[in-house]
């Protein structure tokens, strides 16, 4: 009885410095971000001591909703995405051996090792009108000389895939390397071809690591800013850029601070259902609903 | 008719080694045939290229007439059970068992038909929507047995499918395999290194050592006749003795009515190190002076306190009683004679307690048919080494070998399983 009191008092406080942590710089703020929606702006870009519902209720403009639907589908869009690359991937590298998959793993992570605002300069150059890679396809005959590439929707989409694609090849690869590739052997042996077999077993096996990769890619990617800034144009603002805006330019930060809490809410949706599926993955559930 | 299943000069190399070398056997529909052998002798190889896993580099196989060697797994109508049964872990057992007739794409009332019969068999109806890691190792095995039954093989592939089971559990799947066998009559290949599971379920024996078959036959051919000195290692328990040849035994032309199996027969002498001469049966006809190796099974001496009567073709040899082992339905003894430490063993097939007991150290006599002991070429270190078991599979292949050796000894399978019961091994079926 001692021993167990004294060993949950000894969890309790080993668990502490990050509870404290986590309150401290996490809750709290977001907490006092949700807050500061209430306030009223003040000129300086500050707010003041009042309370007022004015900014909630210009939460309403008619701009928003598009902007908020635009970026939920282009995260949504990368993320599946960069999953669809990424699976393959996480395949080919569980199989490899030893040598090559520390090889290809490096190549992974190398692009860490630039600056991310280069890399993404990288890519306005490369999509520039008079880049490379707009005269390479023009060569192919591929696009037409009056077409553009960058500043449009499509060019944030591949600039956030080949940014984001490293966190879902990650986990994608640690859920693969833990698969027991015999369950592919044993579909293949009970008739299935080497692509049934990958998506009937291999993808169902490796599901947690795809539910992560998803919420490793999905979250950030609602969050972005730098990459509609520069390679989108202002038919692909996202959420960020908007309270980029209203923070800077505007000088408004209350309604900075309701367009975060609307982010942060879209953001929990995902998580919640992440959360609900688990739950429902447990045998207990499954048991009852099936048995039923 | 040819064969049903064939396998024609196969090999397989990785890298420099010989997994499978220049393997040819043929068998028979219905059989339930199996690959013995230890690690590495290419057992598993051989039934992956079947399976269609693994691409021979040389030689065909043939199922049914239809040459298959190059056919994918999924065109192929064999079906494997693995090692590790490899459930899908995200699918019910009902599922599991389905999959195959899904991918199929077989008619839903048909599907639902054929598993729910599997599960019947199985025994499982109450447990089809559990997940794998529900239920037991042995449900395990047998979801695994049913998952690949239900697609109606040819041949059905089982890779070492009791080596994660505990012995009990592994003793009730044994009888299990069999009355399966005996229910559906389709072909078994079954690979193990474990000589007592093949001895028990198979109609015949491939012994692989080194890629290569050592030896082909019914397992009481194989235990009784081994051909070589590893094949007498490997199945069962057996005493070996060193010895070279010496003159044959005359004739016996007086006593040729009375013995009519020796009359034909052709005997020789063999001088053993701290023995002497003992005569053995020269089927291969081993010249004089040869170095050769006997090999006399266990439950072949007959072990007695008083000097037993001399009978022609009869061995008698005296010796200590270094260790007993009560084992219930038999003893095991160690006799020490001269430099060699003799197994010994002795089915009590009377009363024991009337008898007067053969203890520790008592001066006894050995006496075995010059038929039961078996001239071989001698047997080099790598095949000693092949033969070791690691520490903790010993006790276990010893129950295994007294299980085989009681049903290849010609005793009763009844007496058999009470001597389990005797042994304390009680309770295998509830």
């Amino acid at each position: 009885m001692k021993a167990t009191a004294r060993r949950q008092w000894a969890e309790w406080l080993v668990t502490l410095p990050s509870f404290v942590w986590l309150t401290a710089l996490f809750v709290v703020p977001t907490l006092l971000v949700f807050a500061i929606t209430f306030r009223a702006p003040t000129p300086d870009g500050g707010f003041g001591k009042e309370w007022t519902l004015t900014t909630f209720w210009s939460l309403g403009n008619p701009n928003y909703p598009a902007i908020i639907w635009r970026t939920i589908w282009v995260s949504t869009v990368a993320t599946l995405g960069c999953i669809l690359l990424a699976t393959p991937m996480g395949y080919y590298l569980a199989k490899a051996d030893e040598r090559r998959r520390r090889w290809v793993l490096l190549l992974v992570i190398l692009p860490f090792w630039t600056s991310f605002l280069v890399r993404i300069f990288a890519w306005k150059v490369l999509l520039h009108p008079d880049g490379f890679l707009k005269h390479a396809l023009e060569w192919m005959h591929l696009v037409k000389p009056d077409t553009t590439l960058l500043y449009n929707v499509w060019a944030v989409l591949l600039v956030m895939v080949y940014t984001e694609l490293p966190f879902a090849i990650l986990p994608i690869y640690a859920a693969a390397e833990k698969f027991d590739f015999r369950l592919v052997e044993a579909a293949k042996d009970l008739g299935c071809g080497s692509f049934r077999a990958f998506c009937s077993v291999f993808v169902p096996g490796i599901r947690v690591g795809l539910l992560t990769a998803f919420l490793m890619v999905f979250i950030p990617s609602l969050g972005s800013y730098v990459v509609p800034d520069i390679v989108g144009g202002p038919t692909s603002e996202m959420l960020g850029n908007k309270i980029a805006q209203r923070a800077g330019p505007d000088r408004n930060l209350p309604h900075a601070a309701g367009l975060s809490a609307i982010l942060a809410v879209t953001m929990l949706a995902p998580l919640a259902g992440y959360m609900a599926l688990r739950k429902q993955g447990t045998p207990g559930s499954d048991l009852m609903e099936k048995g039923a | 008719m040819s064969e049903f299943l064939e396998f024609r000069d196969v090999s397989k190399h990785y890298g420099a080694v010989k997994a499978v070398d220049h393997v040819s056997l043929e068998v028979k529909q219905g059989e339930f045939f199996s690959l013995l052998g230890p690690s590495g002798c290419g057992k598993t190889t051989l039934l992956r290229m079947l399976g269609g896993f693994e691409q021979p580099d040389t030689g065909r196989i043939l199922l049914d007439g239809q040459d298959i060697t190059d056919l994918p797994p999924y065109e192929r109508k064999v079906n494997t059970i693995f090692q590790s049964y490899a459930l899908f872990p995200h699918l019910s057992v009902w599922d599991n068992i389905a999959f195959g007739l899904k991918v199929a794409k077989r008619p839903k009332a048909e599907i639902k038909e054929s598993v729910e019969k599997m599960l019947a068999m199985i025994q499982m109806e109450d447990q089809a929507w559990k997940k794998p890691d529900q239920i037991s190792g042995g449900q395990k095995q047998r979801v695994a047995i049913a998952r690949a039954l239900v697609n109606k093989p040819r041949v059905l592939l089982l890779d070492e499918p009791l080596a994660a089971l505990d012995l009990k559990l592994r003793q009730r799947m044994l009888m299990e395999l069999d009355l399966i066998h005996d229910e559906v009559g389709i072909t078994f290949l079954y690979v193990t290194h474990d000589q007592g599971e093949a001895m028990s379920l198979s109609d015949r024996i491939a012994v692989l050592r080194g890629g290569k078959i050592e030896q082909l036959g019914t397992p009481a051919k194989i235990y009784e006749a081994p051909r070589t000195s590893f094949v007498a290692a490997f199945i069962g328990d057996t005493n070996f003795f060193d010895g070279i040849v010496a003159e044959p035994v005359e004739k016996r032309t007086g006593l040729a009515g009375l013995w009519p199996a020796a009359q034909n027969t052709d005997y020789s002498q063999l001088k053993v190190d701290g023995l002497g001469d003992v005569e053995c049966y020269n089927d291969k006809k081993i010249k004089e002076g040869e170095y050769v190796c006997l090999s006399i099974r266990p439950e072949k001496f007959q072990i007695s306190l008083e000097k037993p009567e001399e009978r022609p073709h009869m061995n008698v040899i005296r010796g200590t009683v270094d260790d007993v082992i009560y084992l219930g339905s038999q003893t095991k003894y160690w006799v020490k004679s001269g430099e060699y430490r003799i197994s010994v063993v002795r089915q009590h097939s009377k009363f024991l307690l009337d008898e007067q007991p053969i203890k520790w150290q008592d001066e006894v006599w050995l006496r075995w048919h010059a038929d039961d002991g078996f001239m071989l070429e001698k047997y080099n270190e790598q095949d000693e080494n092949l033969i070791q078991l690691p520490p903790e599979e010993v006790g276990e292949t010893d129950q295994l070998a007294i299980d085989a050796a009681a049903a290849a000894g010609e005793v009763a399978p009844a007496e058999a399983g009470a001597a389990d019961g005797a042994a304390g091994a009680d309770g295998t079926v509830p």
